[in-house]
Parts: C-alpha cells; sequence; structure tokens
C-alpha cells in the first residue's frame, strides 16, 4: 500500500459513484420491459416483489422469485455479465462470507460429517440457502429498477406512493448537489495528490482528511444559503408543487396485475 | 453497517420504520420552526454532503483504511434534527440510487446510523464539551469520544437487530429465515469490527473536523442557525394540531376495545397468571413484582367500578401525563433556540 492510496481510494470511490449514475442513465434510455411501463407500475411492482421476498418462508418460493427477478433484469435489457459483475458476485462475496459460519454453528440434522465442529447440518444449509437467495433476489430486483429508472422519475413515483411533497423535493436537491459536491471534492483530492511529494506521517494523513471534509463542510453551508437565496429570488415562498405527468395505459395495468398477482401467489404459497 | 434486504424480518422492518417515521415527522417539524423556509435547501445541502463524507476513506493504524458516517459532525453542527434528516436522505439516496443498503430494511438503517447516531453523538459530545469554550480543545476529544461512542452504539443496535431474528423467525424445523446468528454470535461479529476500525475512523474525522472548523470556520460549531440570511415570514397552519387532537380524542374513545379481548397477553402474565400455568411462580419473580405497584392496576383505579369508564380514566390520564411531557420538552426546547439566537 502506498502512502497515498487513501486519496486514490477516495478519487477512485468518488469517480465509480459518477460512472454509476451515468450507467443507470444510459441503462435507462433501453427499450425494454421495465422502461415500456410507467414509472409508478415499475416502482409499486418492483418494491412488491421485494417486500413479498422477504416476507415469503419457503425457500423453493424464493428461488422461484429469484428466477423471476433475473427474468424481468434480462427483458429490461440488463444483460447476464451486468447483473453477474454488478449484482450477484458482490452480494455472493458479502452475504455468502456471513452465511458460511452458518452451515457449521446451526443445530440440527448432520449432513457432511467432519472433524468435531466442521459438521456441516442441514439445518445450517437451509439457513445459509435462504439468507443468499433472499438477499440476491431483492438486490436484483432493486438493481433492475434502479438500472430502468432515471432518479427523477423514481421521485415523481414515490410522490404518488404518498410521500410528501417537501420530503422529495429534498431528494431531489440532494440528487442535484451530490454531483456538484462530489466533482468539488474530487478536484479537492486531486490537488493534494498532485501537491504531495514524499512520505506523510499517518496523522497528517488523517488531517488532510478531516480538514477536506471541513472545508467541504464550509464549502456546502455556504452553497446552501446561495441556494435559498436563489429559490426566494425565483418567487419561493415555503410551499413546494411537483408537475406529475404520468399516464396508466392498458399494458401498464396488466403489468402491474401480473406484479401483484406473483407477488400475492410468493406470500400465499409461502407462508 | 448497511443492513440490505433479507437479513431482518417483515416485522422488525415495519417497527422500525414506525419509529423512523415518527423521528422524521418530528425532525422536520423541529425544523421548520428553526430554519423555516431555509429547511429544505439546508438539509439538501448538508444530506449531500453527508453522502459524499461517507465515501472518504480515513487512514487508520496498520495500514487499513475505513468510512466515517459524518453523523457525529452533523449532530455537533445542524442539532440532533437535521443530522436525523440529513443522514436520513444521505442513507434514502444510497439505498434507491446505487442499491446500498435496503429498501424494506431502511428504517432499520436510518434507525440505526441516523436517529441513534446523531442522539447517541449529540449527548456525549453536550455531556463533555458543556461549559468548555468554542475553541477549546476538550471540544475536540469531545467530538472523538462522540464519534467513537455513537458508531459503536450504533453497530449494537444493528447487532441487536440481527441477533433477535433466528429465535424469533424460523421455520418448522429451527432454520433461521433472516439473519442466522443469535445475539451471543451477532454481538460480537459486528462489535470487533467497530470497536477496532470503523468507530476510529468516525472518531478521527469528527475530532479533525472540529479542530478545523475551530480554525477556519468557529460559527458553524455554534449551530448553523447562526449564519445571517434573509428570511421571510411564514405563517404556521394550525389545522395539523387540531387534527391531531381529534385523532388522540378518537383513539380515548377506543380504549374499551380492550374489553373485549379475553385472556391476558402472551408475555404479561402476573405472579398469579403464571402460579395457575406453571403450579408456582418463580420466586424471584415475586420479590420483584412487589417493589412497583401501578396507580391504575389493570387500566382500572379501584375506586371505580365500572371497567369502561376505569379505561376512559386510564387513558385521559395517560395522555395528560404525555401531553404534560411533551410541553416540558417543548418548552425547554424553545429555551434552547433562544440561546442559540443570543449567541449568533
Amino acid at each position: 500500500m502506498t502512502h497515498n492510496s487513501y486519496l486514490e481510494k477516495t478519487i477512485r470511490g468518488l469517480s465509480a459513484a459518477l460512472s454509476e449514475s451515468l450507467f443507470t442513465e444510459h441503462m435507462a434510455q433501453k427499450a425494454g420491459l421495465l422502461q415500456s411501463l410507467d414509472p409508478r407500475v415499475r416502482l409499486a411492482g418492483s418494491l412488491f416483489l421485494v417486500v413479498a421476498t422477504v416476507a415469503c418462508r419457503k425457500l423453493a418460493i424464493v428461488a422461484g422469485l429469484f428466477v423471476v427477478a433475473t427474468l424481468i433484469a434480462l427483458l429490461s435489457h440488463v444483460s447476464l455479465g451486468v447483473l453477474i459483475k454488478r449484482v450477484w458476485l458482490a452480494i455472493l462475496l458479502f452475504t455468502g462470507i456471513i452465511a458460511v459460519p452458518a452451515l457449521f454453528i446451526t443445530p440440527g440434522r448432520a449432513l457432511l460429517a467432519g472433524p468435531s465442529h466442521f459438521t456441516i447440518s442441514a439445518t445450517g444449509v437451509r439457513a445459509a440457502a435462504m439468507l443468499i437467495f433472499r438477499v440476491e433476489t431483492a438486490a436484483t430486483l432493486t438493481a433492475t429498477l434502479i438500472f430502468c429508472t432515471p432518479w427523477t422519475q423514481i421521485l415523481k413515483a414515490l410522490r404518488f406512493l404518498r410521500m410528501p411533497t417537501e420530503v422529495i423535493t429534498i431528494l431531489m436537491m440532494t440528487h442535484r448537489y451530490i454531483f456538484l459536491l462530489l466533482e468539488t471534492a474530487q478536484h479537492m483530492f486531486e490537488s493534494r495528490q498532485s501537491r504531495t511529494v514524499g512520505v506523510m506521517p499517518e496523522s497528517e494523513r488523517r488531517k488532510v482528511v478531516s480538514r477536506t471534509a471541513g472545508v467541504l463542510m464550509s464549502k456546502s453551508i455556504e452553497l446552501s444559503h446561495e441556494v435559498y437565496l436563489a429559490m426566494l429570488s425565483r418567487g419561493f415562498r415555503g410551499e413546494v408543487r411537483l408537475l406529475t405527468d404520468f399516464r396508466l395505459v392498458a399494458r401498464d395495468y396488466a403489468a402491474l396485475g401480473l406484479f401483484f398477482v406473483m407477488g400475492f401467489a410468493a406470500l400465499w404459497i409461502g407462508r | 453497517m448497511h443492513i440490505p434486504d433479507g437479513y431482518l424480518s417483515p416485522s422488525t422492518c415495519t417497527v422500525l420504520y414506525a419509529f423512523t417515521a415518527t423521528a422524521w415527522y418530528a425532525a422536520l417539524r423541529r425544523l421548520k420552526r428553526v430554519f423555516a423556509m431555509r429547511t429544505i435547501p439546508t438539509v439538501s445541502v448538508f444530506a449531500a454532503f453527508s453522502f459524499i463524507v461517507m465515501m472518504f476513506n480515513v487512514p487508520l493504524p496498520g495500514g487499513t483504511t475505513g468510512h466515517p458516517i459524518g453523523v457525529t459532525v452533523a449532530a455537533i453542527v445542524l442539532g440532533p434534527p437535521g443530522a436525523i434528516l440529513a443522514v436520513s436522505i444521505a442513507l434514502a439516496i444510497q439505498a434507491l440510487l446505487f442499491g446500498d443498503g435496503g429498501i424494506t430494511t431502511l428504517g432499520a438503517n436510518c434507525f440505526n446510523m441516523a436517529i441513534v447516531g446523531s442522539l447517541v453523538a449529540y449527548g456525549v459530545y453536550e455531556l463533555i464539551a458543556t461549559g468548555a469554550d468554542i475553541s477549546s480543545r476538550r471540544r475536540v476529544i469531545a467530538a472523538a469520544i462522540a464519534g467513537y461512542v455513537s458508531i459503536n452504539v450504533c453497530a449494537l443496535f444493528a447487532a441487536i437487530e440481527f441477533g433477535i431474528q433466528p429465535a424469533l423467525f424460523h421455520d418448522a424445523a429451527g432454520a433461521p429465515l433472516y439473519a442466522p446468528y443469535p445475539l451471543r454470535v451477532a454481538i460480537p461479529a459486528m462489535m470487533i469490527g467497530h470497536l477496532t476500525f470503523a468507530g476510529l475512523a468516525e472518531a478521527a474525522v469528527s475530532a479533525g473536523m472540529v479542530s478545523y472548523l475551530q480554525h477556519a470556520d468557529i460559527g458553524l460549531l455554534r449551530g448553523v442557525g447562526s449564519r445571517p440570511v434573509t428570511e421571510l415570514p411564514v405563517l404556521e397552519s394550525p389545522r395539523l394540531s387540531a387534527r391531531l387532537w381529534w385523532v388522540v380524542g378518537l383513539l380515548m374513545l377506543c380504549t374499551p376495545l380492550g374489553i373485549l379481548a379475553t385472556g391476558t397477553a402472551w408475555g404479561e402474565w402476573s405472579t398469579k397468571d403464571l402460579s395457575a400455568r406453571m403450579q408456582a411462580a418463580p420466586a424471584g419473580l415475586e420479590r420483584l413484582s412487589s417493589i412497583w405497584t401501578a396507580p391504575f392496576p389493570g387500566y382500572a383505579p379501584s375506586f371505580i367500578r365500572s371497567p369502561l369508564v376505569g379505561y376512559f380514566l386510564s387513558a385521559m390520564f395517560a395522555v395528560g401525563v404525555f401531553v404534560l411531557a411533551s410541553l416540558i420538552a417543548v418548552s425547554l426546547g424553545r429555551r434552547r433556540v433562544k440561546t442559540d439566537k443570543v449567541l449568533s
């Protein structure tokens, strides 16, 4: 590890967030199944399937929902490669590691006998499989929704779910300023890196990060005052109105019905 | 600490969503009173800042790096209500836009990191820094300790949420349906990483930022509300509080519904109920049960014969106590706001 790796890691993380967002914008332009549906249907349908996945108590049904989630992703032009690379492997690495000890420590009938503490129990296998399938399925559904829906449409659809207008406005503005501050932070770290020669003591490196965060905070507060004054100058009086120009067509009603039938079926059979 | 979907049962998620939604509502109301029309831009930009700080890599002993949550500094600068909303919005965007943390578990994540985190951080910071000069070194140490303690308390709450899953939610054969480890495994597994690394990252960033602000932007440590900004008067509508009183009244009218239920709620047995079920109540329980005698046992004061009237009286008494406690809390809060304004 080089002495500047913390700067590089941060810069890489900030760039990755920017490129992730661009990737979503690119995916949302494709003509797939989810993209062709009304955003409210996409959001309500996907969220209901996520809830059904979490509430279902039978492994076979959760596995079935995993297949459904994968089919929805593929029909929405989210390729298998993208799913494997961006969703499944990341989840498998994290949840898989967490689930492995459950194979050995969950009490139950021995399935594979090993030396003393390394006996795999049938209950442990079921518990680990349930956790991994459940997390993978929910993540596939969420990732597909995120990949196929621009942020502005997710927010407008949230309004349909009766989320207060003020909260939606805050989410909308936060999203906008995240990119401005991301770029500012990236520039600050890049300029710091270009000015750093030699090895800095660890405590100094920590100071660099916290001072950068401090400068960013001061800038953010100044920015919030400027934004407020800009809002005032445009006639803001404390009330927020959002334009909602969505219209449901027959295809949307059919898709919504299908989502709910699948979700309720999973909940009923997997109860 | 971002819990993904599938680790917590729907009922755990619902309970935590309910807690979190109540805190969001209270925080938004409080912020509107302090910041008025500035609430939206202040929370939005600070949430964006919180989101980005969570991506910073802090160098830690041993050559590793860790991510702070930034909840401590948010609580110090914005106060707990602002921190609760800003960190929650950052977590919501992480879940909805970047898939980091689940959607069903968003309530739990906000509860652990935004609510518990900011309240603990603020409490510890105030406890240590009260009376210290704004530029004193004690404030830097207070921020470090507040950061370390708050992250570890957040982790402990997450561990408890994980740890109760296998006992409460398992299939007929005993296989856990959600997070598979009991408390005795979940707590040490979560705490080791946070006591050693994650807590240090938050402590280092909190202390470093407070130290930086003491030198470069000391006004922020007195609270964001201290900055002068053109403000237009906003009239608050009284309709909502009137509506709330109607709801409270309606709920009070519904209280006799409890009479319809037969038997005793599971786990709420008295020593008599337990004796009937187990032949004899445990001796320790019998001893402890006599320590406190409720003023209205069984929701009926001893001087009232009718259970219906007893239920109404109990409900009115309880609502009265809560309203009194709320009024005291509000008056204390108002005094605090006035002090902040004088300081500015």
